[in-house]
């Protein structure tokens, strides 16, 4: 059968099940967008406002639905507004296929308009990516970029096809099965039983352990086996911040978000363990601290699909390569019914003496009030998706998440701008779940445009802006370590309210705790997407943290001006 | 210390920055690199010698394990082998020094590959140090230029396994 480029490309696409896909025309891509032209009723294309949307939309995509997620953009500054998307991508090894068009094979390398060495610029942050010079070669690296974005540790790739590949007409006979001599992912996935048992056997001899869980649970899927793991052996358990949402917090083994913004009794936990049970995460900065000083008295077992994290920042006495999920099965066989009351007992004591989840009572609209009423208001049955900053932190710690895989974030990479797009994405995967886009006036400017799109679709996603008139995460580390000199914090801002509405959305202003009220209870009744600007208090700054550099026991709780404030 | 890793490549275009890039990227060290094709048709084998520690090297194997078209990384550094690197060195050479280089080159079993008025040049094969010395020894004669190919490794005796099985930690106790 005769098949152009293109329609080799959308063909796999259909073929992996993607339904929805994010991207922007250009003159590279215009034989794929014809082809797409033909391909309406199986392929819904999102035409988002800047390519970046597009990745970011892709992203959310792929963590909401566990499928890939597909964006498109044409060449030159097509793929380079790709590249923070797909850098997000990376970092928080997100499966993400990028397709961008290339000029025609005879002007590559002649600097021809809208060129850029785009293999070249993706190649730091993608996990493979492919400049495909011949239409012959599509079915192939269509299956491989499925396959290797999808797998082992999941990552982005990018397919560059120049303009005159997408026309060129070849013999396709189908999809060949992915045979890649130097990638064999299955091969890391079951647990070396010899060391689920030198596992079992620390967790036997320790007193006071702490299961530290992170992404890969979402990805493994690992969350019934992480609960019954944690039950049996009694162990707390403390998330990383893409852990959230890995385990019930309202069970009584939670204790929350270790790390710069952890809960400082879950960080104090982790400095005092004598046992750290780390799944699926990698010790990032952000979690560790200053890294000399970090859990100094534990052992440590490392769970993790990527072998290159074992040992990579911290020393590990069990490392074991593997998906989670039947590694945790396995340990679970392997332990015996464990009890640790004392120690969990100790941690509960610490929460009560120093709850960092409290919320002051004061008339002032506080942010991590507003968050928590958007929990209430909502059941706690929103999916939330969150920008980078203090409104991200609050979050991530005044929403409670007993639903699985319900918080979203660009956590390595930290890209503000993230969030909306990113939502709308996660409401693509998930048409029939309630999506809130919790951001900062500043993060919601970088990505705003996209409001076209969800009043084209009608894509319901309710925009809560956390809108203290700063760069609130840049005034809190002016305040805290420069001596409050404030330079670039402070944000003149556009009436959102107005901006929604020349979009043709609703918009809802609130700055008061019972207009808030009032704000969200009819946001939640608008069958579509709307823009709650909520204006909060400007100073307020986000607690517990660890001061960069410091150790998990250094965590501070509060300030005493801000103590002085709310007395 | 000093690591030699032996890694077998897929032989695409751009492998090469790949590898480059990422050495680049996580801050290693590469005191050299040579590629070239291998037995094996469609694959490369590249020796990377690289100035890091035991840990870090592990690193370094295990980052360049995770790129697609690296097959296999071998760290035989502490297994039997024998490694080679090649030089040319250009030499002033004026009539009346001539012999003496000549004398000194045969102790090194270097071959004389160019003679031009005024110049010769050597070809020498052999480990790091043996070439290191051999550059001092001709250094005072004057070296008008010197090329050196990098090292390449090959472990001893049987055929080194393909994929590296990774090395994984018991417990500390």
């Amino acid at each position: 059968m005769k098949r152009t480029g293109a329609e080799i490309i959308l063909d796999s696409l259909v073929a992996h099940g993607v339904h929805t896909v994010f991207g922007y025309p250009g003159g590279a891509c215009l034989p794929l967008y014809d082809a797409l032209y033909h391909y309406q009723d199986r392929l819904n294309h999102i035409l988002v406002r800047h390519e970046q949307g597009a990745a970011f939309a892709a992203d959310g995509y792929a963590r909401a639905s566990g499928d890939v997620g597909v964006c498109i953009a044409t060449s030159g500054p097509g793929v380079t507004n790709l590249v923070t998307g797909i850098a997000g991508a990376h970092m928080d090894s997100v499966p993400v296929v990028a397709l961008t068009g290339q000029v025609p094979r005879n002007l590559l390398g002649t600097d021809g308009f809208q060129e850029t060495d785009a293999t070249g610029v993706m190649l730091p942050v993608t996990k493979h990516n492919w400049l495909v010079l011949n239409a012959e070669e599509l079915p192939r690296v269509m299956e491989e970029a499925f396959y290797i974005a999808n797998t082992g540790r999941k990552g982005p790739v990018q397919v560059d096809v120049p303009k005159d590949v997408f026309l060129e007409e070849v013999e396709f006979d189908g999809f060949p099965p992915p045979n890649i001599v130097g990638y064999n992912p299955e091969e890391g996935t079951q647990p070396d039983p010899t060391l689920v048992r030198d596992a079992a056997e620390v967790i036997h001899g320790a007193e006071k352990p702490i299961i530290l869980a992170g992404h890969g649970i979402h990805y493994s899927g690992a969350y019934e086996e992480l609960l019954a793991f944690a039950e049996k052996a009694n162990i707390p358990v403390i998330t990383t911040l893409h852990g959230v949402s890995s385990f019930p917090e309202s069970h009584e083994l939670s204790f929350g978000m270790v790390g710069m913004h952890g809960n400082i009794y879950a960080n104090w936990a982790v400095d005092r363990a004598d046992l750290l049970i780390s799944l699926g995460m990698r010790f990032d900065d952000r979690v560790t601290g200053r890294l000399e000083d970090f859990a100094t008295g534990a052992r440590i077992i490392h769970v993790d699909i990527d072998p290159a994290e074992i040992g990579k920042n911290v020393a590990t006495d069990v490392g074991i390569v593997a998906d989670l999920k039947p590694t945790i099965r396995a340990m679970i066989d392997e332990i015996d019914q464990l009890d640790h009351t004392p120690w969990v007992e100790q941690i509960r004591e610490w929460r009560e003496e120093h709850p960092s989840l409290a919320i002051r009572e004061t008339d002032i609209v506080l942010p991590q009030w507003v968050i928590r009423q958007i929990y209430h208001i909502t059941n706690g049955e929103a999916v939330v998706v969150t920008d980078v900053g203090q409104a991200q932190m609050w979050a991530a710690q005044h929403f409670w998440y007993d639903r699985r895989n319900t918080f979203f974030s660009s956590g390595g990479l930290g890209a503000m701008g993230y969030a909306f797009p990113a939502a709308i994405g996660v409401k693509y995967a998930r048409p029939n779940e309630q999506v809130w886009c919790i951001i900062g006036d500043g993060g919601f400017q970088m990505t705003l445009q996209d409001l076209a799109v969800v009043k084209e679709h009608n894509v319901d996603v309710k925009i809560a802006i956390i809108n203290n008139n700063h760069l609130g995460m840049i005034r809190q580390w002016q305040t805290l370590f420069y001596d409050s000199r404030f330079i670039s914090a402070k944000l003149e801002n556009p009436d959102f309210v107005k901006l929604a509405e020349a979009y043709g959305l609703p918009g809802l202003r609130a700055s008061t705790k019972a207009d808030v009220l009032k704000v969200l209870k009819e946001a939640e009744k608008i069958p579509g997407p709307v823009v709650l600007d909520l204006v909060v208090d400007e100073v307020e700054k986000v607690y517990p943290m660890v001061p960069a550099g410091s150790s998990l026991a250094e965590t501070i709780e509060g300030d005493a001006v801000e103590e002085a404030r709310y007395a | 210390m000093r690591h030699v890793l032996i890694a077998d490549v897929e032989d695409h275009p751009g492998v090469l920055n790949r590898i480059a890039s990422l050495f680049r990227k996580r801050g290693y060290n590469i005191e050299s690199l040579a590629v070239g094709h291998s037995h094996r048709p469609g694959i490369s084998r590249m020796t990377i010698v690289v100035a890091e520690d035991h840990k870090e090297s592990i690193q370094v194997a295990r980052q360049l394990e995770k790129l697609i078209e690296v097959v296999s990384v071998t760290d035989v550094t502490e297994q039997r082998h024998v490694s080679r690197e090649m030089a040319l060195a250009k030499i002033a050479a004026p009539e009346m020094k001539r012999t003496e280089i000549l004398q000194l080159a045969n102790v090194y079993r270097a071959q004389v590959v160019d003679v031009s008025p005024g110049s010769i040049i050597l070809e020498i094969t052999g480990d790091e140090d043996k070439i290191d010395s051999f550059v001092e020894i001709i250094r005072p004669y004057g070296i008008l230029e010197l090329s050196r190919t990098g090292e390449v490794a090959m472990v001893r005796g049987r055929a080194m396994p393909a994929p590296a099985v990774l090395a994984q930690e018991g417990p500390a106790a």
